[in-house]
């Protein structure tokens, strides 16, 4: 289930890529009288100023800042939201006990207290987490919030009738048997019912967990474990009108079309050490066209795009060569990468798969990605830099120096029993341009070996039900499937469990592509989960990642980068690995 | 042109009404061929029209000789010709220079020249067959319900009502997402050229059946068609000698503007990813392909754009002469 829920906020992705793609109006360039682009308000900080650094630090408060976007979140409700960026743009308006460190790069994937006072007491069997709410914490009305409020809003992940497409991972790590029927459901007078929470007072919440889990912070920084208040809670519309526990509240929102948020007077700055809370007003105009939206980024009248998919191909070239100050080059956390399933000759043999690991040009398809700056670097493994775990020096198919080795191939063929090559389909979205290419480079690479590979460009709006389905997987025969990953949160076990736990194969929706089921990768998991130690975890996830990478059950392909745009106005711009490379929205502000 | 075609002879009198438009000579009978012939002659679109097709169909035939003379292998990647950031050719016009004819593709770097070449192979062998399945479906189906007539024709008519109102498009685009990768004894590319033919070619006929019907209505009434009756000709003799040879023009006329909208649709469905497959060139995969990167590539959207373009006139004014030309009505 899990795994379902992580594709739909890369089916966000996807849905705005698709836009990108497709929209085809031609932009003239911005408004007129703008000789400078991205020249309104200051000089830009420079190229990648924003990446591990802060570009333009500054407190001054006041202005507008101004988001553009070609997709609207799948819902602004905290608890339904699971697009990315919602995520990000979650905390102008929510607050939750622990959030994602305000800091550059890596340092982001640390969790800090929010409304807590600390990252919570841990009891010695690791299965009960106490916290204590702040002093001065308040709803835009006013009134104080309270631990029951909080657990009333996690509770709303449980009535998944109506509150439905957020994440999961609490319900699942607090209640796996789904024995609590949700708050509308719910028989008790103050709909509290959930007994793995306890609040024994207003300013105390006690979550008692049935297993430990080393991750448990990280899924209590996501906006699905925010507040909401039962009299102002409207069920399935609450996502046009969430009541603001954070430093600004909604005062207009017209789906697909924008949105508007406003200070929030009764927020008090001294309750908050994680947001800046800089312009006055905050506003997100949303279009379909995502060339003119470039276009407008470029002439300086907006000032970054919420989606944060990237620059177009002409968007990117015109930035790079003429505001390259503007640009920043970070990393999403995603792999791009070929999973071989297990179910479709010759792929159940260990050396078939090797073989089109060592016959892929990988230098070609960094290049059909976009080359190493919009593409991202040559992939060596299944876990991305920002995972712990990650080892820089592992390399076991020595693909970072990007050729293909076509005797090495040629070696795995023959002990394959397949020295002459053989043939198979890749199985690749048609909406996803860079995909298809990919998918045309190592069709032209596995051709030189004797791989005769021919390419199904399937519909890539219904992924879930063609390569998520591993009977049609093997009706089909597709032994190549190209497809891309992002964790929920920086862990093994957001990034790497969900693709590679045999227990995780799905039916339909299913994101284990190589159908891997290995019992030693099993126990690992189940280890790594257990232990609360990010570094004792990360060394349990990199040893599930060796057993994998070397089991050649998936082709990395890049560590997934983007190129952003950053007005020159924009100042405490830094991108955040813990919302996949994205800008820390909750930090930006609009005035030197 | 009442007289039928294979009757050739000197003595040809049904020709007479025919030559009215040409010069006044010395009586020399002509058979309606030769008539056609020297009409378009004189028509100097048709024949530009003419030359070009003749040319493309060459170009596709000979395509690995130019491509050898001219090109690089068409699936030969060039990735050192392209910029990877902006995905389109580093040198301007879309790297149009003496070794890449017509530039480079984007994020790939083949041989934009090379593609269009084999392009031309698939465009016109597709366009080619699916007219050929559409005129022989067409004409059976045509001949015999308007030969016949009543409760035959009348089923045969609304068979091609109904085949004339199907969203063909839609269903080509359907059909191929659930075709097998190998039918027939074909794989890959070779099996999305049969399903286009048979399918471009099976939505295609009724267009023919119904002016051969109509041909047929009014021809299996006259006097030759009566006198092979008396004189006891079977049913299939008259169908195919009798009244065949003259639906000959009609149909010609059909076929040659038929294969430029062939062209069209297959250019089409490969523009919707419904056509061809990759690595195999084809004109409409390469123009979506240039949505992508139009503004900072428009060459590689001009090219098959302007293959596709060339190709249709050409078979359009080529057809319009040929039609002009048959058409004992005509002026000319």
């Amino acid at each position: 289930m899990t795994t379902q829920r992580t594709s739909r906020r890369r089916l966000a992705a996807g849905a705005a890529l698709a836009v990108a793609a497709l929209v085809t109006t031609t932009a003239c360039g911005g408004g007129g009288g703008k000789s400078e682009g991205g020249g309104k308000g200051g000089k830009a900080a420079g190229f990648n100023a924003g990446v591990n650094k802060v570009a333009a630090a500054s407190d001054k408060k006041g202005g507008e800042l101004k988001f553009i976007g070609t997709q609207d979140a799948d819902s602004w409700d905290p608890q339904r939201g699971y697009y990315g960026f919602m995520w990000d743009f979650a905390r102008y308006y929510t607050r939750t006990l622990v959030t994602p460190k305000p800091a550059p790069g890596l340092e982001s994937v640390n969790v800090v207290p929010d409304m807590a006072t600390d990252t919570g007491q841990l009891s010695a069997d690791k299965k009960t987490y106490t916290f204590k709410l702040r002093d001065g914490l308040t709803w835009e009305d006013g009134q104080p919030i309270t631990t029951r409020q909080i657990k009333y809003g996690i509770e709303r992940t449980w009535a998944t009738d109506k509150i439905s497409g957020g994440p999961l991972w609490l319900m699942q790590v607090l209640d796996p048997d789904k024995e609590y029927k949700g708050p509308y459901k719910d028989e008790s007078k103050d709909k509290l019912g959930l007994k793995a929470i306890e609040t024994p007072d207003e300013k105390t919440i006690v979550f008692h967990l049935p297993k430990p889990n080393g991750d448990f912070l990280q899924m209590l920084a996501i906006p699905a474990a925010a507040p909401v208040r039962p009299d102002k809670d409207t069920a399935e519309k609450y996502g046009s009108r969430p009541f603001s526990s954070g430093p600004y509240k909604f005062v207009s929102y017209n789906p697909n079309k924008g949105l508007e948020l406003v200070r929030n007077d009764k927020w008090d700055r001294k309750s908050d050490p994680v947001r800046k809370a800089l312009p006055d007003k905050i506003t997100v105009k949303l279009t379909t066209n995502a060339d003119d939206m470039d276009n407008k980024l470029l002439a300086g009248e907006y000032d970054l795009d919420i989606n944060a998919t990237g620059l177009g191909s002409t968007g990117r070239q015109k930035a790079m060569n003429s505001y390259k100050a503007n640009v920043d080059n970070p990393q999403t956390g995603f792999i791009r990468y070929a999973a071989f399933p297990k179910t479709v000759a010759p792929f159940d043999n260990e050396h078939c798969r090797k073989a089109v690991i060592y016959a892929a040009d990988h230098t070609s398809i960094q290049t059909a990605r976009g080359g190493p700056q919009a593409g991202g670097d040559i992939a060596i493994s299944m876990l991305p830099p920002s995972v712990k775990g990650f080892d820089a020096n592992y390399d076991p198919f020595n693909l970072k120096q990007g050729k293909p080795d076509e005797a090495k191939a040629k070696e795995e063929l023959k002990a394959c029993g397949k020295p002459q090559g053989f043939k198979t389909t890749i199985a690749v979205r048609n909406n996803k341009p860079p995909e298809v290419a990919t998918a045309e480079s190592m069709q032209a690479a596995l051709k030189k070996v004797g791989i005769d590979a021919q390419i199904d460009q399937y519909d890539g709006a219904q992924y879930t039900g063609i390569i998520g389905a591993p009977k049609n997987v093997k009706d089909k025969n597709y032994g190549i499937i190209i497809m891309g990953w992002g964790a929920d949160f920086p862990s093994g076990q957001g990034f790497l469990q969900p693709i590679t736990d045999g227990r995780f194969i799905l039916e339909s929706g299913n994101q284990n592509y190589p159908e891997l089921n290995d019992p030693e990768v099993n126990k690992l998991y189940d280890q790594a989960i257990a232990e609360t130690d990010v570094d004792k975890a990360g060394k349990l996830y990199q040893e599930a990642n060796k057993k994998i990478t070397e089991g050649a059950w998936y082709l990395p392909f890049v560590y997934d980068k983007t190129i952003t745009w950053r007005s020159s106005r924009l100042t405490n711009a830094y991108t955040s690995e813990a919302y996949n490379g994205r800008y820390d929205y909750a930090s930006l502000g609009v005035v030197r | 042109m009442t007289a039928p075609l294979h009757d050739t002879g000197p003595a040809d009198a049904g020709a007479a009404p025919v030559t009215d438009g040409l010069p006044a000579k010395a009586i020399e009978g002509r058979s309606p061929w030769r008539i056609a012939w020297t009409r378009l002659k004189r028509d100097k679109f048709a024949l530009a029209g003419g030359v070009v097709v003749l040319l493309l169909i060459l170009v596709a035939i000979l395509a690995p000789v130019i491509v050898g003379l001219l090109g690089h292998p068409p699936n030969e990647y060039h990735e050192e010709l392209i910029d990877p950031l902006s995905s389109t050719p580093k040198a301007a016009w879309g790297g149009i220079n003496s070794d890449f004819l017509f530039g480079a593709e984007p994020v790939n770097g083949r041989d934009v020249f090379s593609r269009v070449v084999y392009g031309a192979r698939v465009s016109l062998l597709v366009a080619f067959l699916a007219a050929v399945v559409a005129v022989v479906i067409g004409t059976v189906f045509g001949i015999v319900a308007g030969y016949f007539g009543g409760w035959v024709d009348a089923v045969v008519s609304r068979v091609m009502d109904l085949l004339l109102a199907f969203p063909q498009l839609l269903f080509i685009i359907a059909l191929v997402s659930v075709v097998p990768n190998s039918l027939w004894g074909l794989t890959g590319s070779g099996v999305r050229m049969a399903v286009l033919i048979a399918v471009i070619g099976f939505f295609g006929w009724p267009y023919v059946g119904r002016i051969v019907r109509g041909q047929t209505l009014s021809l299996r009434e006259r006097e030759y068609v009566e006198a092979a009756r008396s004189l006891g000709a079977g049913r299939l003799y008259i169908l195919f000698r009798e009244l065949l040879p003259n639906l000959v023009a009609p149909i010609t006329v059909y076929a040659t503007l038929m294969i430029p909208t062939n062209v069209l649709t297959e250019a089409a469905l490969s523009f919707l990813g419904a056509g061809v497959k990759p690595p195999t060139a084809s004109w409409g995969q390469m123009l979506s392909k240039a949505v992508t990167t139009y503004e900072g590539d428009p060459m590689f959207m001009i090219i098959p754009g302007l293959a596709i373009f060339v190709t249709v006139l050409a078979f359009n004014l080529f057809g319009d002469g040929v039609r002009d030309a048959l058409d004992p009505k005509g002026s000319r």
